[in-house]
């Protein structure tokens, strides 16, 4: 048995903001900032509260290779 | 700064790391031969995706050391500030030639050009065509965006009819400017090229598919079987004044009606 989740990280300095990432992810787990950043992009951030089935729809269609993503898996002891 | 020995590409070599009680896998990080730089490229553009694929692919096959790329005039005429491997600079649309020169002295290199529009199907044409109808044992990387995308936006010969441009401000009428130019159908009266296909990158499927063509063209080099081209329907969507989605949309929707997608020739698949 194991518990398995999978995180999201946005390379922000990568990011342009150009959204593909959100409109592509089945589950809403990203979203466009509201705020500009220092760079004046609005930036790709990741909601905390969905959750990530890893299927790299997002990761794939990234243009600027801004999306990491990792399986972390946690042993349950029964 | 990013783990080394962690995996890369769409997962396809992955490697676990232990922690106390968990498990880590990377299942996605950027390809380590694209150099940790914010690119120049406009938000949603289909250069970036290119070059990632290109860094994974090379990666795979692993010949980033052997690898030497010749790039355009146009947009990606600083691919060689994004992608670690080594890359010369040819005149406007002679990047055909000078890859000849380069794959004939250097036999054992994998020799590829990056082109777009402009660089490949105007000013480039004739290199482009006698380069193929050699037989050159080369890989062509055709970025078509049905624009000139450097110069802000000017009619290429891959314009959509009907297509708005700063230079056909009415669309593009055939009367005058006459038609979209199908360069893989083009190449497919000649007899030398091996490996012609048309593809895009405006869906996860499609970049999965161009990924895998673009290692067929690689491996066809690698295994001397002559000269490849790829033709990449590439989003613009600064130039066709468009949201990225839109633009995406915009080449599902309406690009592929004039280039359809598909491999074109494929002579290994055929012996």
């Amino acid at each position: 048995m194991s518990d398995k989740r999978f995180e999201v990280t946005i390379l922000t300095h990568f990011c342009k903001g150009c959204g593909l990432c959100v409109e592509f992810c089945p589950e809403g787990k990203l979203y466009i900032e509201q705020k500009p950043d220092m760079r004046g992009i609005q930036a790709a951030a990741v909601r905390a509260d969905v959750d990530c089935t890893g299927c790299l729809q997002c990761a794939t269609i990234c243009p600027d290779a801004a999306i990491e993503i990792v399986r972390v898996e946690a042993p349950v002891s029964t | 700064m990013r783990s080394g020995n962690a995996g890369n590409g769409m997962g396809k070599k992955t490697t676990t790391k232990r922690t106390e009680s968990e498990v880590k896998r990377v299942l996605y990080e950027r390809p380590r031969a694209l150099l940790d730089v914010h690119t120049h490229y406009c938000a949603g553009c289909g250069h970036g995706t290119m070059h990632r694929l290109l860094a994974e692919v090379l990666e795979e096959l692993g010949v980033l050391e052997q690898a030497i790329g010749v790039a355009p005039v146009g947009c990606a005429v600083l691919a060689y500030d994004y992608v670690d491997i080594d890359w010369t600079e040819a005149a406007h649309g002679r990047a055909p030639a000078v890859a000849t020169g380069l794959k004939r002295v250097h036999p054992d290199k994998v020799v590829f050009t990056y082109q777009g529009d402009g660089d490949l199907a105007s000013i480039g044409m004739a290199e482009t065509i006698h380069a193929a109808n050699r037989g050159e044992n080369i890989t062509v990387i055709f970025i078509n965006n049905a624009i000139y995308g450097m110069t802000q936006g000017q009619m290429a010969p891959t314009t959509l009819i009907g297509q708005k441009t700063k230079t056909t401000p009415r669309g593009r009428d055939p009367e005058t400017t006459g038609y979209p130019l199908k360069v893989c159908e083009l190449l497919d009266q000649l007899v030398a090229p091996v490996l012609l296909a048309r593809t895009t990158v405006v869906t996860p499927k499609h970049v999965r598919q161009t990924k895998a063509l673009l290692k067929k063209a690689f491996q066809c080099q690698m295994e001397n079987v002559g000269y490849s081209l790829i033709e990449v329907l590439s989003p613009c969507p600064t130039y066709w004044h468009m949201t990225p989605m839109e633009a995406y949309h915009f080449i599902e929707q309406t690009v592929t009606d004039s280039f359809p997608l598909g491999v074109i020739r494929d002579v290994k698949d055929r012996a």
